[in-house]
């Protein structure tokens, strides 16, 4: 913010940066040789729906989209506990590269129509055979992911997550700021 | 073309921009005419301005500087981790992440009276509280807007700009006291060797500039306080997308303050310009009354008529 913002007391809403997200299947090759991990076919965008008409005609046409298409995954619509609204994308584990395009469609109808600022995450799921469960998460403000292993009892593998960063910092921009990896607890799609 | 729905307030950013011209005057006025006093009489009254000056930007430093600890103590507020309060962090986790900010410290407040407010110098430095009263009368939809209004505070750095705001009025006020009590006892000291009854005049010149800029600026601050509170209930609808569910928080948190008695909120007074809704009971009931003249937050219905404003505005199809 501009020092005339602050004087006057308005701030700009935020612009989401979609592009990054199509390095994730790099990422998610590199995570699965080097760490077992392998993606679960799930993603997920979450975004702070408005109220009024024009979102949720919006939101609609949104879930029409993607429901079309020759190779169309379903898609789940929930809502958490803060009011978030979650589109849960399910493909199988070897169509990451559709996946990524379908949370691209989404952002891009939402940013289209002048949501973009709504969008708050997109989260791909990764496990493996011992049980660990992982989630990249996308932060559209900063352009940047960072890992999420959560453990039961909300508790979070933080061993893990930095093992994660250590491996695919090359293929993703991490979020450098330990500060801003926000918990996701009992999002859909991990 | 992507399309925008976050038009800013133009007359908004008009009415407080001239607000901030207005005390530039001020402060301009009052010390051409301090300077003026001084070369006038030559002698006298410099080293009461001086001290005043001096004392005040220390004030105002300190509390600037400190603002987050006075303030936590002031409230009798305790920092909570994110394990002590999950929801509450969730909350404004969620919000950083969809503002782009750094997340604030978050301390709550063992009262029955339903409030928060956001002190700390800067963003780093940020912290918000929130009363017990208020986290059990709110449901999650209408503590997020109450959150995000604060978080907006934090984002404008209204601690800066009301502290900076406040300086003329902090050195007028001193001003004022130092000249009452210089009359009182210093009398002509140093003064009188050439002129017994000069003393006098220069102090109550002195005094009367004190108590002009006071006035004025007090007002002026006050209109600046209310202007930064429509400022913040804008951007916080505006990033949860939700003016309702503010709307709504408003309603019950004036409903709800209405009823309490005003002795338990004397100890509130001093932190009034930073909360949520002032914790005084107004009587204004609307247009511009003499209350709502001295009042640091908007009245009730300015409030709602704005966020509705803001509905139809996202509405749009």
């Amino acid at each position: 913010m501009g020092f005339l913002d602050t004087l006057l007391g308005r701030t700009k809403p935020v612009p989401p940066n979609l592009d990054a997200l199509f390095s994730l299947p790099t990422a998610a090759i590199t995570l699965q040789a080097a760490m077992g991990l392998r993606p679960t076919g799930t993603g997920s965008v979450s975004f702070r729906p408005t109220e009024g008409r024009a979102f949720h005609d919006i939101e609609a046409d949104v879930r029409q989209l993607l429901a079309m298409g020759p190779n169309a995954a379903p898609v789940e619509v929930t809502r958490d506990s803060y009011g978030f609204t979650w589109l849960v994308n399910k493909h199988t584990s070897d169509e990451m590269e559709a996946l990524v395009t379908d949370l691209h469609a989404v952002n891009t109808s939402l940013a289209d129509a002048g949501f973009g600022p709504q969008l708050l995450c997109t989260l791909v799921g990764f496990d493996d055979d011992r049980g660990r469960k992982l989630g990249i998460v996308y932060l559209y403000k900063r352009g940047t992911f960072y890992p999420f292993a959560p453990l039961s009892g909300e508790r979070r593998d933080n061993a893990l997550e930095l093992e994660v960063r250590g491996q695919v910092g090359s293929d993703l921009k991490i979020e450098p700021d330990l500060s801003r990896w926000f918990p996701v607890w009992g999002a859909p799609g991990l | 073309m992507v399309q925008t729905r976050y038009a800013p307030d133009r007359g908004l950013q008009a009415r407080m921009g001239l607000t901030m011209f207005l005390l530039g005057l001020v402060f301009v006025a009052f010390v051409t005419a301090l300077v003026f006093v001084l070369l006038a009489f030559k002698v006298g009254a410099g080293a009461i301005i001086f001290f005043a000056v001096i004392l005040g930007a220390g004030l105002a430093f300190g509390s600037l500087f400190w603002s987050d600890k006075i303030a936590l103590s002031a409230a009798g507020a305790q920092e909570v981790t994110p394990a002590q309060a999950p929801q509450l962090h969730g909350i404004i986790d969620r919000i950083c992440a969809l503002a782009d900010m750094p997340k604030p410290r978050v301390a709550i407040a063992q009262s029955d009276m339903p409030n928060a407010f956001a002190t700390g110098r800067n963003s780093k430095n940020a912290v918000i509280v929130v009363t017990t009263g208020l986290l059990r009368r709110l449901d999650d939809r209408e503590l997020e807007g109450v959150l995000a209004h604060e978080m907006s505070h934090v984002a404008h750095k209204d601690v800066v700009v009301m502290t900076v705001a406040s300086f003329i009025g902090i050195i007028a006020g001193l001003l004022i006291r130092f000249a009452f009590y210089g009359e009182l006892f210093g009398g002509g000291r140093g003064r009188s060797d050439n002129n017994n009854g000069g003393a006098l005049p220069i102090l109550l010149i002195v005094m009367l500039v004190g108590i002009v800029t006071y006035a004025i600026s007090f007002l002026l601050i006050r209109l600046l306080s209310r202007y930064r509170e429509l400022a913040a209930d804008r951007a916080g609808a505006l990033l949860t997308g939700q003016p309702s569910a503010l709307a709504s928080a408003l309603t019950k948190v004036s409903g709800a303050m209405a009823r309490i008695p005003t002795k338990d909120l004397r100890q509130a007074e001093a932190l009034n310009a930073f909360y949520f809704a002032p914790a005084l009971k107004s009587t204004g009931e609307g247009g511009p009354s003499l209350s709502n003249i001295f009042s640091t937050h908007p009245s009730l219905e300015r409030r709602l008529q704005q966020l509705s404003e803001i509905s139809t505005q996202l509405g749009k199809q």
